[in-house]
């Protein structure tokens, strides 16, 4: 079993109108068997930029220590907080750093950017990243995510219609993936709220 | 073959392991203490390599206390788990322990708490967790028959029930037990649970 797949993850991002989303699944395994059904996999690093972290639990963590001590002081310097690109970039440099011995984490960004523009990301281990107008996902269950998000996407959805698009397309794939699943962690970022809403799916 | 669970109850979290000190198909004695009592008020239940186990678990315990004597006040369970897995996570890509730990504690402000963290740094805070081949059963055991808010009787009851299991459906049963708890009144020895006694004994 490859090393990505040891705990088990799914995360999705999608852009709306003025407002993006990002969800992922709850369940924390070790291969085979279900430690937890309340993991965490989404991180704010601030009110408009949240960090989905999947593959290996330990470097997700890791990672997301490494990255908010590095977000904090650019706060503490800059005396603002990172724009999503500026953040995607560092992320892409901190997992680049260690190219021959990589952090087993595919991490997705989604943030607001300047004018309220939605901003999403993912990348690779090693720090290629991805940018996408539409939506990005990752974790165990990836293949099944794109097919999910490719059929049910449509361009300029509103935070509501944003937030069932994403549900479904994340719970239909998840039911198909052994490793992920156990329910589901949404987030809804307008430039004036931000809504989280757990998903009751199938808890197997 | 080593065993290792506990779980969370109305004030108070209870921890259970296996006695066993096995080499290969030897086994060298039968009243080994793999719980150890990190502080006051917190318990450590390691599982994994015998040197590992208890080389790291007297390390942790050393600097928990060294804390307490530079800063006059006890760590929190939550930043003792922190300090655990920062520990295991630095070493883990240079020179990694093989030790999984089950962390209980109580503070006054915050109440009872059980931290699952493995071998390779992943942490997690939980109602109720398991490590070893014994967790195949002691989980199951404990989803059909935990509910939060347990009392003391209702706890040790389930935690027997899992012992119960586990000598039935383990192959290579461990044959001792020891439970420790902890609560307001601090960290304790709880009960064993012998069926063989590891004295010098009398022959005929």
């Amino acid at each position: 079993m490859s090393i990505f797949e040891y705990n088990g993850s799914a995360l999705i991002a999608m852009v709306g109108k003025n407002c993006f989303a990002i969800a992922s699944d709850r369940r924390l395994g070790v291969q085979l068997q279900t430690i937890a059904t309340d993991f965490q996999r989404i991180y704010k690093i601030h009110d408009r930029l949240f960090l989905g972290l999947s593959g290996l639990a330990t470097d997700a963590q890791t990672l997301y220590q490494r990255l908010v001590f590095r977000h904090k002081l650019y706060q503490l310097r800059e005396e603002r907080d990172m724009k999503p690109e500026t953040f995607a970039s560092l992320v892409s440099a901190v997992l680049y750093e260690k190219r021959f011995g990589p952090y087993f984490c595919q991490p997705v960004i989604a943030g607001l950017g300047e004018e309220d523009k939605p901003f999403i990301c993912t990348m690779d281990s090693i720090g290629a990243k991805e940018l996408a107008k539409d939506f990005v996902v990752a974790g165990t269950a990836s293949e099944s995510l794109y097919g999910a998000c490719e059929a049910m996407f449509k361009p300029d959805m509103e935070a509501e219609e944003l937030f069932e698009t994403i549900s479904q397309a994340l719970l239909s794939s998840v039911d198909r993936d052994c490793l992920s699943g156990w329910g589901g962690h949404v987030y809804v970022i307008t430039p004036t709220e931000v809504k989280e809403r757990i998903l009751k799916g199938r808890m197997d | 073959m080593e065993c290792v669970f506990g779980l969370v109850g109305e004030g108070f979290a209870v921890v259970a392991a296996d006695t066993s000190a096995v080499h290969s198909i030897l086994v060298h004695k039968s009243n080994e203490d793999k719980i150890m009592v990190l502080d006051s008020h917190k318990l450590i239940a390691a599982s994994g390599e015998p040197g590992d186990r208890v080389q790291f678990t007297e390390y942790i315990q050393k600097n928990v206390a060294l804390y307490q004597f530079r800063n006059g006040i006890p760590l929190t369970t939550a930043a003792a788990a922190n300090f655990t897995r920062g520990e295991l996570a630095t070493a883990l890509r240079k020179n990694p322990y093989s030790v999984n730990i089950l962390l209980a504690g109580y503070d006054k402000e915050t109440g009872p708490a059980l931290y699952y963290i493995d071998y390779i740094a992943t942490l997690h805070k939980v109602d109720k967790g398991a490590f070893g081949y014994g967790s195949y059963f002691s989980l199951s055991t404990m989803d059909r028959h935990y509910h939060s808010r347990m009392s003391v009787e209702e706890a040790i009851d389930l935690v027997d029930k899992c012992i119960v299991e586990i000598r039935s459906r383990l192959v290579v049963a461990p044959p001792n037990f020891v439970i420790k708890i902890v609560d307001k009144d601090g960290a304790r020895e709880y009960a064993w649970r012998e069926t063989v006694k590891d004295s010098i004994a009398s022959s005929a």
